[in-house]
Formats: structure tokens, sequence, C-alpha cells
């Protein structure tokens, strides 16, 4: 087999050497009962080419993003990553390295973490930044438990803007959570969040751009909830957006989290994807995952190390503030590189561009009979309500080669109101023989 | 320009200890010393937007982020890559954390359009070869290890503990048994299962290991009552034994009606050889970045599939594969009891590929072969050290991890940790120390299947000397060490009494203008 080193006659020597009679020796412990009693009912191992085959014969009976138009965002979006991006994460020195434990030997990797904690400060327009979680529905679970550490509450409210995983998420991480409110979906941008907070309200958590592509007024929500004493939370799912809508920072967000996909990593039918925290410097000590920092060496010489690491599972076990460990490392090297070859003139150009074109998008639907867009404002995805279920309308698109933009009933099964909504997004990849093959097939099938 | 220890600006020389800054391994100084806020390594045009949808809500505040055209760019990520150790360049014999080969084809089949160029949202319909991966993936998995369900989508080991953990949660809850408030957790268990079972709300309660290194069945006995929901247990155990009396474990946790969850962290040494459903086990994740050789990337991402029995099966989260009239259906929603979701969308769908890419690659016998040669190479490393080095659990041959304590310094200043650090010296990455903690200043050696003999023998070699030269005094090799990497010990003291957690720009060095 081809990634196993020893020969049998090697194999032989080491037994030797260890004074076993056989491999069998070596498994002593194991009842006798459990012990290769099997016969498994898997294939035995296969050439490099045969594999290749077989998966290829899988990839090639799904109908890929580049295939044809595509308007699919609602919490993951098709952007361009550069070349250069994909070459340098395949390094061996990335992708072969373990968690930095032994910073003398693992500067690479630290310092990355350092310039990518940088990065998602600057962008969110926040003090301070970890060095990833999981995703953005997991960091937005973390970042609700945060806030109930940090205030000593527990109300949490959720607005109905927020993606309907995401709410599930939080609500399987609070199961059986009487102080969980779930505000209903709002497709049309309503908001009623505010009503909600009071005295034992630890935290609001709204999503701008949201669900249905609407922006919300984050700086009125922070007021209404510091009045309380209450935390604000956003969520941000399209972190393009952030090159063009003030930061979440700078209108009184204590805790920001992000799906950081969008920059440098592929859509890879949903994971592995990036989460992005970040919050105020007074609330670090409250902050899950991983934190990398900036120290010096025994001759003086500035280094990095992950610090701050009292706060997780491997030195305060039970009492941990999260039970992270691995997280999304490479994936924020992605991201990290990208927005390196971004800087602030590409970022600022790249969410100009995404807007534009949905602007497009936007004015184009608008002109198809049938169609009602749902936005008064947007970044790059917006809501559209059509004479018919968006389920059926999307499988016939979609058999016309046109990826249409996702149901809102596909999340939201249990609410028949939003059976005639779809959500479409648009980013720099979108075309305007796109816009106008998607305008052209829908003004058939809805006529 | 010479180097500012406090920060910023940094050249590329150096503080002229000879530590750094040669050709070949060289100090990068941060992004954002290199480039500035016009600089940019991607064009895009250029639109001017007459007619915005922001609402007001548009960006008056700079984001000050330094940018690197592409040139720039693949040297600064190519030097900064080159202060890494890698299993590429070396032995990473971290216990517990199974740094084995990373398989090429792997990452080339992660990167094919129909698998990387696919949305999770698209009509499902259109990604019918997906499921039928997962399906594959999900074949593999619950054959591997005799289960009855399989949950694909946690991001993580520790992602799956949570998982299976409230699985194990939701399924008492149904049964009217929320009093269950207590979970055993063995002293040498990883530090993400008490720090799990105390997320969802339960007491920990430990379960002290004998003087041999495997849990006592006895004090398991003990422990159980009505108000256990659960023991979580590592097996092979973070001693790197088997726990010869597992099945009666969990036939006693079973009795006092309590779950199994086993933490599947170290299923390697195991895989094809013995399946941890004949043991009783009723929830155990598995680290595909582990045992399935998704890369650890520096830190992930990883997977953690969690296998069920079939008492925690109508439990599962969603979502999961089905087959239908129509092919695979995908089932994202479930009324009633199951536990919801641990995940936007499906899961990590790149590392399924990589792993079902792995399995396929090395067949049935093939992972049996590398569960036998990871078992056989730490056996082997602990046959040559034994005589220098001290055992502290004797009694049974070890699984795919060599332990050694630190008693075989004593009497000598170095400790643990300045012998790993020494390693570094010789080109080694350290083993894992102070883990697990139920011995003094422990020293985890896995080797992993991918090592060769050669290899083996001159890390025994090292080591030997190492401990060798430590018994006869030469303290001053250990405590400085190590001398010949990028950098020295680093003040983590510092790091963490005065954190410095980004760059901050310098008063004199202002940003461009508008």
């Amino acid at each position: 087999m081809r990634y196993l080193p020893h020969s049998d006659h090697e194999r032989a020597e080491m037994l030797g050497a260890i004074g076993a009679a056989d491999i069998g020796a070596l498994f002593s412990a194991v009842p006798k009962s459990a012990l290769k009693s099997f016969k498994l009912d898997l294939p035995d191992h296969s050439p490099e080419f045969m594999v290749e085959a077989h998966m290829r014969a899988l990839a090639n009976k799904n109908q890929a993003g580049g295939d044809g138009p595509f308007f699919v965002g609602a919490g993951a979006y098709r952007h361009h990553v550069p070349a250069t991006v994909d070459h340098l994460i395949q390094r061996s020195e990335w992708l072969t390295a373990y968690t930095p434990y032994q910073p003398e030997i693992s500067q690479g990797t630290l310092q990355m973490l350092f310039e990518f904690q940088t990065q998602v400060a600057k962008i969110t327009g926040m003090d301070v930044a970890n060095a990833s979680l999981y995703d953005g529905s997991t960091g937005t679970a973390e970042a609700v438990l945060m806030a109930r550490r940090l205030t000593r509450r527990n109300k949490i409210v959720l607005s109905g803007g927020l993606h309907p995983h995401y709410r599930d998420v939080v609500k399987a991480y609070l199961k059986d959570d009487a102080d969980l409110v779930c505000l209903s979906p709002s497709p049309e941008g309503q908001g009623d969040i505010l009503e909600h907070i009071d005295g034992n309200t630890a935290a609001i958590v709204i999503q701008t751009p949201d669900f249905y592509g609407h922006l919300r007024d984050l700086k009125g929500a922070a007021e209404a909830a510091h009045a309380q004493g209450a935390l604000l939370i956003v969520v941000v799912t399209e972190v393009v957006s952030l090159g063009l809508l003030e930061a979440p920072g700078a209108l009184g967000a204590d805790i920001v989290v992000a799906e950081g996909q969008s920059i440098g990593n592929a859509l890879n039918f949903g994971g592995p994807y990036l989460g992005l925290m970040a919050t105020r410097k007074e609330f670090i000590r409250q902050m899950p995952g991983r934190v990398c920092g900036e120290t010096v060496d025994a001759d003086g010489n500035r280094g990095f190390v992950l610090t701050l690491s009292t706060r997780e599972q491997h030195i305060r076990r039970e009492k941990a503030t999260s039970n992270i460990c691995t997280n999304s490392g490479l994936c924020a090297l992605a991201f990290s590189i990208h927005m390196g070859l971004l800087g602030e003139a590409g970022f600022v150009r790249l969410a100009r561009l995404n807007h534009a074109n949905a602007i497009r998008l936007a004015d184009a639907l608008d002109g198809v009979p049938g169609v009602t867009v749902l936005n008064q404002t947007f970044f790059n995805e917006m809501t559209i309500r059509v004479t018919q279920p968006a389920a059926g309308l999307v499988e016939r698109l979609a058999k016309r080669g046109i990826l249409a933009g996702v149901p809102a009933s596909r999340l939201l099964p249990e609410d028949p109101e939003v059976n005639n909504l779809l959500i479409l997004a648009a980013t720099e990849l979108t075309t305007e023989a796109d816009i106008a093959a998607l305008c052209a097939a829908l003004t058939e099938e809805l006529a | 320009m010479s180097m500012n220890n406090q920060g910023r600006p940094t050249g590329i020389g150096t503080a002229g200890t000879g530590a750094s800054g040669s050709a070949l391994l060289p100090d990068e100084p941060l992004l954002f010393e290199i480039g500035d806020t016009e600089h940019s390594g991607v064009d895009l045009p250029e639109v001017t937007l007459t007619n915005d949808r922001l609402g007001g809500f548009g960006r008056s505040t700079r984001l000050d982020l330094a940018g690197l055209t592409e040139p720039e760019a693949m040297r600064h990520y190519v030097r900064l890559s080159r202060l890494n150790h890698s299993i590429d360049s070396g032995m990473y014999p971290l216990g517990s954390c199974t740094m084995k080969h990373n398989p090429r084809l792997n990452e080339k089949m992660a990167r094919l359009p129909g698998f990387a160029d696919i949305h999770p949202l698209q009509p499902v319909s259109t990604v019918q070869g997906a499921l039928e991966l997962m399906n594959q993936l999900s074949h593999w998995l619950m054959t591997l290890t005799n289960t009855a369900a399989v949950a694909l989508s946690p991001k993580a080991g520790a992602h799956g503990e949570l998982l299976g953990m409230m699985a194990i949660k939701a399924a008492q809850d149904a049964k009217g048994e929320a009093h269950r408030r207590i979970v055993l957790v063995p002293e040498s268990a990883h530090g993400t299962n008490p720090a799990t079972a105390a997320f969802l709300g339960y007491s920990v309660k430990p379960i002290p290991a004998r003087d041999d290194g495997t849990v006592d069945v006895q004090a398991v006995k003990d422990a159980l009552s009505p108000e256990v929901a659960a023991i979580m247990l590592t097996n092979p155990n973070t001693c790197g034994l088997f726990e010869p009396q597992v099945i009666e474990i969990a036939q006693a946790v079973h009795d006092a009606g309590a779950f199994f969850y086993c933490d599947g962290a170290n299923f390697n040494a195991i895989m094809g050889v013995v399946r941890p459903g004949d043991l009783g086990i009723d929830a155990m994740h598995i680290n595909l970045h582990k045992t399935f050789s998704t890369p650890h990337g520096g830190g992930g991402p990883g997977a953690g599939p969690v296998v069920l029995s079939e008492a925690l099966a109508p439990f599962a989260p969603v979502p999961f594969v089905r087959r239908g009239q129509d092919g695979l259906e995908l089932v994202e929603h479930v009324a009633g009891e199951a536990l919801g979701r641990v995940t936007a969308f499906h899961g990590q769908m790149g590392m399924y590929v990589r792993a079902l890419t792995y399995m396929l690659s090395h067949g049935a016998d093939g992972l049996a072969q590398a569960a036998e040669d990871a078992v056989l190479n730490a056996n082997y490393v602990k046959a040559r050290l034994e005589h220098l080095f001290s055992v502290p659990f004797p009694d049974y041959p070890t699984m795919h991890e060599a332990l050694f304590d630190d008693s075989f310094l004593n009497g000598t200043d170095v400790s643990t940790l300045d012998f790993a650090k020494a390693l570094i010296d010789e080109g080694f990455h350290p083993m894992t120390m102070y883990f697990p903690l139920v011995v003094h200043g422990a020293m985890l050696i896995e080797p992993t299947e991918s090592e060769s003999k050669q290899t083996l023998d001159r890390f025994c070699d090292v080591m030997a000397e190492l401990a060798t030269d430590a018994k006869s005094g030469n303290s001053a090799r250990f405590t400085a060490a190590p001398m010949k990497a990028p950098r020295r010990r680093l003040d983590e003291t510092r790091a963490a009494r005065q954190p410095i957690l980004k760059w901050e720009r310098p008063a004199d060095l202002p940003q461009a203008a508008e």
C-alpha cells in the first residue's frame, strides 16, 4: 500500500526488537470477541487512478456553479478566489502543520494568525478578534453564550432576519431554554426587536444584511440595547459587505460574528467555512476560541504565541469558555491571503462591484411580470415574491441550467407565508448575460 | 534598518543573535509593515455607484487594510511558511494528534469543481453526486465501527462530542429522564470531554485511573447511579492503552440506564481491527483530520462525524441523506424530539471528499494494516527507549502511542519541557507534553504508521542520546533549547499579562490620504 513505508521484512524485524511473536501480541488487551472477529463489507486498497476515476464520477453528477448562471446565496457566496491563494495554502508548511503549540517552530502560522486577527478587527471595527471559529452559525451560538457570561443575564432575542440555520443552531445549543426568544421571519425587513429588550436581556442578535438581504439599523439597536444594559451581537453572513457598509464596531456592536467564507474560500457544499469573531477589549477573557498574541523570545526578538489560554478547555477543562479545540486554521489562512491581496483599495472595489451587480439584478427583476422585489435596501442579495411556489420554480429553472437562488421555504418549511419568496444573490462573477438569461427564463416560467 | 524588539517596524535584519534572519530562515515583517492601503494584488473593474441602495448605512470610517501586489504576497507567505515545522518536512510525533502523511490525491479531489464549486442550497437534484458521496462515507464509517447511524455534520472532534452528548441528552429527555445530571469522565480524558459535559449543564464526576493506567471498573460501578447520564471514555485511552475491561464497563453503564460516549480521537490504533460497536459504545466521534488524514492545516478545519447506536439514532441532528423515489434526498428538517441542527448547511464536505478518497485508497485491508503499523511503530519506539526512559504503565503493550513519565530525569536540572525543546534542535517536533494529566511530566509519542523504520531509528537514536546527555548533567543544552529554531523560547507570561492581539498603526505612520 503506497502510503505505508514498512516491508514485511521490516515488520518482522521490528516485532523481533519488541519481543512480540506477532502483531496480535500487541493487541492482547483487546477482548478476543472483538478483535478482527468480522469481515468488513468494504473493498480492498485501490490504485490512485482508480480512486480518482471513482471520485470524478461522483463529482460529475453535480452541477457546478461555473456551469451556468448562478444566483444562490443565503449565507454562502460564490466569489472569485485568486489562484495565488490556493497555491499558497497547499504549501506543505501551511497544509501539514498542527495547531501552533510549539511557537519556536510555528512562527509562520502564528504570525499569520496575528495578521488575520488584525484584519478581522479592522473590517468589523472592533478592538480584538480571535483566531477563528468553525463557521458563522456556531460562532453565533458561542456569541450568545458569551453574552450570557458577560451580563449574567439569560434572555436572548434573535431577530426575525437572522439566517434560519443560525437560529436553529442557537436553539440546539440552548435546548429547552425558556429565555430564548426567536422572532418570526421578517421578509419585508420589518423591525420589531427593540420592543423585546428588557432588564433581563443579555443580548439581541441582529444580522445585517439580513437573511432576506435588507440592511438593518445597528446604531438604533445598539442604543436601545445599551439603555437596558444588554449587548448587541451583530451577525454578518456576507463579509464582503463590510467593504461598503459601516463597520458594526463604529455603530455600537459589542460582539461581531461573521461567516468569512466569501473571502478566500470556495463554496464546498457548505464547509469547511470560517467563523470570525470580534469584540471589545474588555470582553476578551470571556471570548471563546484561540487567540494569538505578540511577545518576545529569549533573545528579545519579536515573536508570537497562542495566549490567554486560561479560557480554554485544555487548561480549564469543565470551567472553559467553550469546548472548541481545532478551528478553521487553513480557511483563516486563505482569508488572510486573499484579504492581504485585496488590501483596502481592492476590498472596497470588490464590495462596490458586488453592489453594482446586485443593483443591475434588482432593476432587471423589477421589470419581470409576476416578480416583486421586496427590498428597499440591500448589499448583494435580495428577496423577490413570485406568483407561484418558489421551490418548484427553482427546480424548473435548474433544468434550464440556471441556479436561480434559494426558495425561503427550503429553510422555513413550517411557514407557508414564505412559499412564494425567492432569495437571490449577485457577486462580482455575475454577468449581464447571466441576468438576462435569468429574467428571460423567469418571464417564461411565470407567464 | 535594525529590528525593533517592541513591535514595528521590522526589517529583515536581526538583533545580532544569529537566531534568525538568514537567507533560508528569513525574518519576515508583518503584512501591515510591508503593504499599504493603496496597493492591491487583485485587478477589478472600477464602478461608480450613482444610486446606491445602502439606505444611508454606507461606510464613512476607513478600513486601514494593508494590501500587497501578487509578487509581494507570494514572497510574504512563502517566507512565513518556512518558519513552520510540518509533517512533510519532518516527524511530528504529537501524541493524541495523529500527524500522519496527507496524500495529495485527497487535495486534488477536493478541488474538483463538482465538489468545491457547489452551493449547499442549490436544488438537491443538481447535487446527487455530493449526496452519493455522503452516503458512501456514511457506509464506510458505520461499517468500520459497526454502528447503526452516523451524523456527518460536526465541524471538528469537540463539536462531535457536543453533538453526541446532545443526542444522549435528547434521548434521556424523551424518556422522561431529565434528572440524569452527572457525567463520568476519567481523569486521563482530553480537556474537551469535561468542557463538553459542562457546556450542556452536566456536573462532571472524575473517575480515577488505576495504577496500571486503565480505568477502574469498580470505580465506574461505584459511581453509577440513577443520576448518571453517561460516561465519556476514550478508547484506546490517552495513556495509549486499550481498556481491557471496556465491554464490562459498557455493560455496567447500560445496566444503570446510562449511555457510553466514546471519544474516538484514538481510532487510528484500531480502525479495521476492532469495531467500537462491538464494545458497546452508543456514540463516538471520529476525527477525520486525524484518522482519515484530512490535513490539520495549522489548526483546522477538522471534521468530527459521530456514529450512533440504535438507541441514539432517532436523535441524530439534521441534515442526513436517505434514499427516496427520485434518487437521494437530503433531510433538512425533522419534527419532534430530534436535537435539530448543530451547524448551518451540511458540515465539512471538503473533508468528506478527502476522507473518502483516503479510505478508498487504503481499502479495508490497508486501513487495518495502517492501524497495525501505527501500533507496531509505537511499541518499537517504546522497546528501543525503555531502558533509558521511564515507562509508567509497563503491564500492557501500548497501542499507537508510547508514554513516558519524567522520573528518568530525576536528579537532573532538566524538565520535560526542556527535554522536548531540545528535540527541536535535532530536527524533530516535540512529543505531546504534560498530557495525560495522570502521569507526572508526561511525554506522549505517537509516531503514526507513516514513519519508516529508518526515521524511527534516527528518532530513537536522538532520544537516547538526549536522555544520556541529560543524565550526565549537561543541562545547559536543554534549558537553553531551542537554539537552532527561527525563535528561541518565547515569553508566554508577558503575552498573557500585556496582551497585544493585533497590529496597531504607530502614530508616526499615518494612513495614505483619501
